[in-house]
């Protein structure tokens, strides 16, 4: 019984892990005042785009690149759409999502019936020993350290770095920033690059690591989830991977229940994570107060220089 | 460099002309694509855009897929209108198809054509039903109703997939998870023999028509927009932004549950797991490039149902897999976005 606490643990931190990239990825566009909508089709496309990267070379690295990749090159159509023409960024991220739907779709279909091997995880020296705690934290892939690292990176940058100040800056209020001579729509445009490489990230790590295959749709809405989580987050690096480990745990639960047997249809557990997501959506925004304290003031907002 | 003036008013010939100039970029990029595969681009353009127009049929055929398409649309842009974005007309859809067939298993060999009514009417109450919860979160608990509609679409597959596997499963279905095929009288009433265009055409026009008027002859239409475009505005003039969103959700859910309940009383005819095909995501396509006008969206319906129909087609035809349809829906609304600045900027050289 305990041991399958260990893995039912196990499992929450690498579906966590790919809610945390993403999101953290949101998290840094809308810290400079983009929403995404686009999260998902970014993710879809990684998702192809790192298999078949891996399919072709056999090297995981070349795969989370290529992930990484692609879901930059999709954030830069977004960027360019909103930044530089001021299209609306919900249409503009709807558009990127259903292409994203599309295209991995479209692009993938040779590849739903290639295999590669289950990714074999990295166990921490001494620390993957211990019992419980072993299985549980210290035996996973190299990403899933990484990620938490980098949410520490991230807070540093925006809390405590000069560029994250601007970074913040923009977000709040970009006439200020351009009035100090900062370029608000370039450093937007970064913002959204980077975005886009981390929900590349997460959406290469799902095909690679998480569920090694193809299949039309696997991201299954994970890209929106990401999307509530940095509001559940009010917009906090330490809060989103939380956040994202306890969603994460949530997914991972429906398995577990089937596991130990509980009366429920399949289909019942698999809503899991979506009833939860709008279930504590709505206990977070509860208080507008609260959500207008903490969103990034232009969040939504084009800004155009009238020079 | 090229750079981007204000213009003092939005232009309205760039907001006619810029729908047109999308869809010239999307097939133009179309034409690269199929070139890049190796495929004859005429050829692959007369799937597309001749083979759905050539026969009666085939014009029949592109009518059954514009319905569904056009119905959900014209609630869209009621919502998009107002300032609501509901993204989530796949999950109304799917409740509206799902209640709708509820009342369809009812019916046995003694039911008249009268249960065609109840079927219609549950399928928009159960669409309704659908944004309701949308509504009722972001009313009382401020919950963000892109993410919760789009959430809900994800809860009412399952939903879907739980009753054909589980209560409403055919016994003689050789174990697929699908319901029994419906009795026949409870089919949508067909206007002419061997075609499957159904009286649901009529009412996507009749909504065509009623969305018309709400939106430019009466007080509530234009109250529900001025809520859209100035929602400060709105309230100095007391018309209510809750009043606005209800009305926004619970039209745009009833017309996609109307839509359901047509589609799956209609064309299939049993409850399948394959009732969400992505029409609730093109509507929103749809809706944009038919400026969220009612006529206008009739035309970027029957543009969608061609990408529909020509993408099933090349499947058979070219051996380009289905899913190229989604891909040409999304750059068109990529192109639109793109082609929308020309409405409010002008282009221009120099520094």
């Amino acid at each position: 019984m305990m041991e399958s606490y260990a893995l039912l643990m196990a499992a929450t931190l690498n579906a966590g892990t790919v809610l945390a990239l993403a999101s953290l990825g949101l998290l840094i566009n809308e810290k400079a005042g983009i929403v995404n909508l686009g999260a998902e089709g970014m993710m879809l496309c990684a998702a192809i785009a790192g298999f078949a990267a891996v399919v072709y070379s056999g090297n995981d690295w070349l795969g989370f690149a290529a992930g990484m990749g692609a879901g930059a090159l999709l954030a830069l159509v977004f960027g360019g759409l909103v930044i530089w023409l001021n299209a609306n960024q919900y249409a503009t991220g709807l558009a990127v999502s259903l292409f994203g739907a599309g295209f991995s779709a479209f692009v993938g279909i040779g590849y739903v019936q290639e295999k590669i091997p289950p990714r074999p995880s990295f166990a921490i020296p001494y620390l993957s020993d211990i019992p419980w705690f072993g299985p549980a934290l210290f035996r996973h892939h190299p990403l899933v350290y990484l990620t938490a690292l980098f949410a520490l990176g991230l807070i540093w940058f925006l809390y405590r770095t000069r560029p994250g100040l601007i970074l913040r800056s923009v977000g709040e209020n970009p006439e200020s920033a351009h009035a100090l001579g900062y370029p608000v729509r370039r450093i937007r445009l970064v913002a959204v690059l980077a975005g886009g490489a981390l929900c590349g990230l997460a959406g290469a790590y799902v095909s690679i690591v998480y569920t090694p295959l193809w299949v039309e749709g696997m991201v299954a809405g994970k890209g929106w989830i990401a999307l509530a989580l940095t509001t559940f987050a009010t917009w906090r690096p330490a809060r989103v991977l939380l956040g994202a480990y306890l969603f994460g745990g949530v997914t991972m639960l429906q398995f577990h229940l089937q596991g130990v047997g509980v009366e429920v249809p399949s289909q019942f557990l698999t809503m899991l994570p979506y009833l939860s997501t709008i279930l504590v959506l709505a206990l977070i925004s509860r208080n507008p107060q609260w959500i207008r304290i903490n969103m990034p003031t232009s969040i939504g907002k084009p800004f155009y220089p009238d020079s | 460099m090229l750079r981007l003036e204000a213009r003092p008013q939005p232009s309205a010939l760039w907001s006619y002309a810029s729908p047109v100039l999308a869809l010239l970029v999307t097939v133009t990029m179309g034409v690269l694509l199929f070139t890049a595969l190796g495929k004859d681009p005429v050829s692959a353009l007369g799937v597309f855009f001749w083979e759905p127009i050539r026969s009666a049929y085939a014009l029949g055929e592109l009518a059954v897929k514009a319905t569904p398409l056009l119905l959900i649309a014209l609630g869209l842009a009621v919502c998009f209108r107002s300032n609501v974005w509901n993204i989530g007309a796949e999950g109304q859809y799917v409740l509206g198809a799902i209640a709708a067939s509820g009342v369809a298993l009812l019916a046995n060999k003694s039911t008249g054509g009268w249960i065609v009514l109840p079927i219609l009417v549950a399928g928009v109450m159960g669409g309704m039903f659908w944004a309701g919860i949308t509504a009722w979160l972001r009313d009382r608990f401020n919950a963000n109703e892109i993410l919760v509609s789009l959430m809900l679409v994800y809860v009412a597959v399952q939903v879907l997939s739980y009753l054909v596997s589980g209560p409403w499963k055919d016994p003689q279905g050789y174990n697929f998870p699908q319901s029994k095929t419906f009795d026949l009288v409870t089919r949508i009433p067909r206007l002419f023999e061997g075609s499957r265009v159904s009286i649901g055409v009529f009412l996507a026009l009749l909504g065509v028509v009623g969305t018309w008027i709400f939106l430019f002859r009466t007080r509530a239409g234009f109250a529900q927009q001025v809520g859209g475009l100035a929602p400060a505005a709105a309230r100095y003039a007391g018309f209510s932004s809750r009043r606005a969103l209800w009305v926004a959700l619970l039209v745009s859910g009833g017309t996609a549950g109307l839509a359901g309940a047509l589609e799956v009383a209609g064309p299939i005819g049993q409850l399948t797991p394959y009732v969400p095909a992505g029409y609730g995501f093109a509507a929103i396509i749809v809706a944009f490039v038919g400026r969220l006008h009612p006529v206008g969206m009739v035309l970027s319906a029957i543009l969608m149902s061609m990408f529909y129909i020509g993408g099933e087609l090349a499947q058979s035809r070219l051996g380009l897999p289905k899913s190229l349809t989604g891909v040409f829906q999304g750059l068109l609304l990529f192109s639109l976005l793109a082609c929308d600045t020309l409405v409010n900027y002008r282009l221009k050289w120099g520094k």
